[in-house]
């Protein structure tokens, strides 16, 4: 064979041998690519699946907090009024009353009053809460909810403070027994309640006469003045007892309803015997004897 | 022969270089998409973990529904007890 043949021959195989080395590397890395996208399909499937019902979860939440906002902000404006519920919102989120109430447009263009300089958002809410509210009851006109001094007065009286200036003398606190700043006299209530016109004339005259009391005073009654009465030192207040004032049970468990009106000591009271059970009978007396009778 | 030795010359100075300059060229692109490749499918994979809150959603909508149920009840007894505004 001639020179030129063989060196034609070695680059041909050098061809070839160049073609396999790149090819077969080529093969390896698509295969990882093919294993890689492989891995990225199955997660992107998993993410296509859990992510499904988000949309319409989502849905649901925002339409139950669109219910929420439309509700609270007519109600505000329904109580308040539409420039007052303005005043109201600049009061408590600083600036945000620019961006005004999602269902009332008109609300961006109302310049909001300084309502949280007067009131306090304690006393606006007792304020409109009626006329049982403190400063309501003060001045049941209602025009101290527009009077800045008044309805700045009360409000501040509404907190306490360091050192207590306003007013100069509070009332004492509610007292229970002899010191109490109210004590009724044993006559007009010794147990149970006072009966009123209504209890009377539907419990009949003897209701009337404990309303007067069983023993007025006039007659010995436990409230006479002590000279008259005879000297029995256990007769006081402490000894005679007076009424809680309250309705709630004395026990921890309170009254047994169970027999309802017609309840009874005898058959209500006691401990509950299970069904089917014997009597016991270990403490009680023997039956007199047949010759004895 | 002269021309034969021309082809051989030819063949592995021109020929065996650009063969060997384009597969090498395939080869580097194949290679360069491998990482790209491992770095999307570690990606879903966290994205997918990310997601294994998405049933707390539930919990939320319940939430949120009884959260608005109670609003609903304030402000409708608010509604009761509280004077409306005066009419301008």
């Amino acid at each position: 064979m001639p020179a030129a043949g063989v060196v034609l021959i070695v680059a041909v195989v050098l061809i070839v041998l160049a073609l396999v080395y790149f090819l077969v590397s080529t093969i390896v890395a698509l295969r990882q690519i093919t294993s890689g996208l492989d891995e990225a399909i199955g997660a992107v499937g998993e993410i296509v699946e859990k992510s499904a019902p988000v949309e319409p979860v989502v849905k649901d939440i925002n339409r139950n907090l669109d219910a929420g906002v439309d509700l609270l902000e007519g109600l505000l404006v329904k109580k308040a009024g539409l420039e007052d519920s303005m005043g109201l919102v600049e009061g408590l989120y600083p600036g945000s009353a620019a961006a005004g109430l999602r269902n009332f447009p008109d609300s961006r263009e109302i310049h909001p009053p300084r309502i949280s300089e007067v009131y306090t958002k304690g006393t606006l809410t007792l304020a409109r809460l009626g006329r049982e509210a403190p400063i309501a009851a003060a001045s049941p006109s209602g025009s101290v909810l527009r009077n800045v001094e008044g309805g700045s007065l009360d409000a501040r009286m509404l907190y306490p403070e360091g050192r207590q200036q306003r007013p100069p003398g509070l009332p004492r606190s509610p007292v229970i027994g002899t010191g109490a700043p109210v004590v009724y006299p044993p006559s007009e209530q010794r147990g149970g309640t006072t009966p009123d016109d209504g209890e009377i004339r539907e419990k009949g005259q003897w209701a009337g006469t404990a309303a007067e009391g069983i023993v007025p005073a006039e007659l010995g009654g436990s409230d006479a003045p002590r000279e008259t009465l005879a000297e029995d030192p256990e007769l006081g207040s402490e000894a005679l007892g007076e009424t809680t004032g309250s309705e709630a049970p004395a026990t921890d468990t309170g009254i047994d309803r169970a027999g309802g009106d017609e309840a009874d000591a005898t058959s209500d009271g006691g401990p509950d015997v299970p069904e089917g059970g014997e009597p016991d009978l270990k403490d009680a007396g023997a039956p007199p004897r047949q010759v004895d009778t | 022969m002269t021309l034969w030795w021309i082809g051989n010359v030819v063949l592995l100075v021109v020929i065996l270089p650009v063969v060997v300059y384009l597969l090498k060229g395939v080869l580097d692109a194949a290679r360069g998409i491998v990482p790209s490749v491992r770095r999307i499918a570690t990606a879903a994979q966290a994205g997918s973990r990310d997601l294994d809150a998405v049933p707390l959603l539930l919990t939320t909508q319940e939430q949120v529904k009884q959260t608005v149920e109670v609003v609903a009840n304030y402000g409708g007894s608010l509604d009761v007890i509280v004077d409306d505004a005066e009419e301008e």
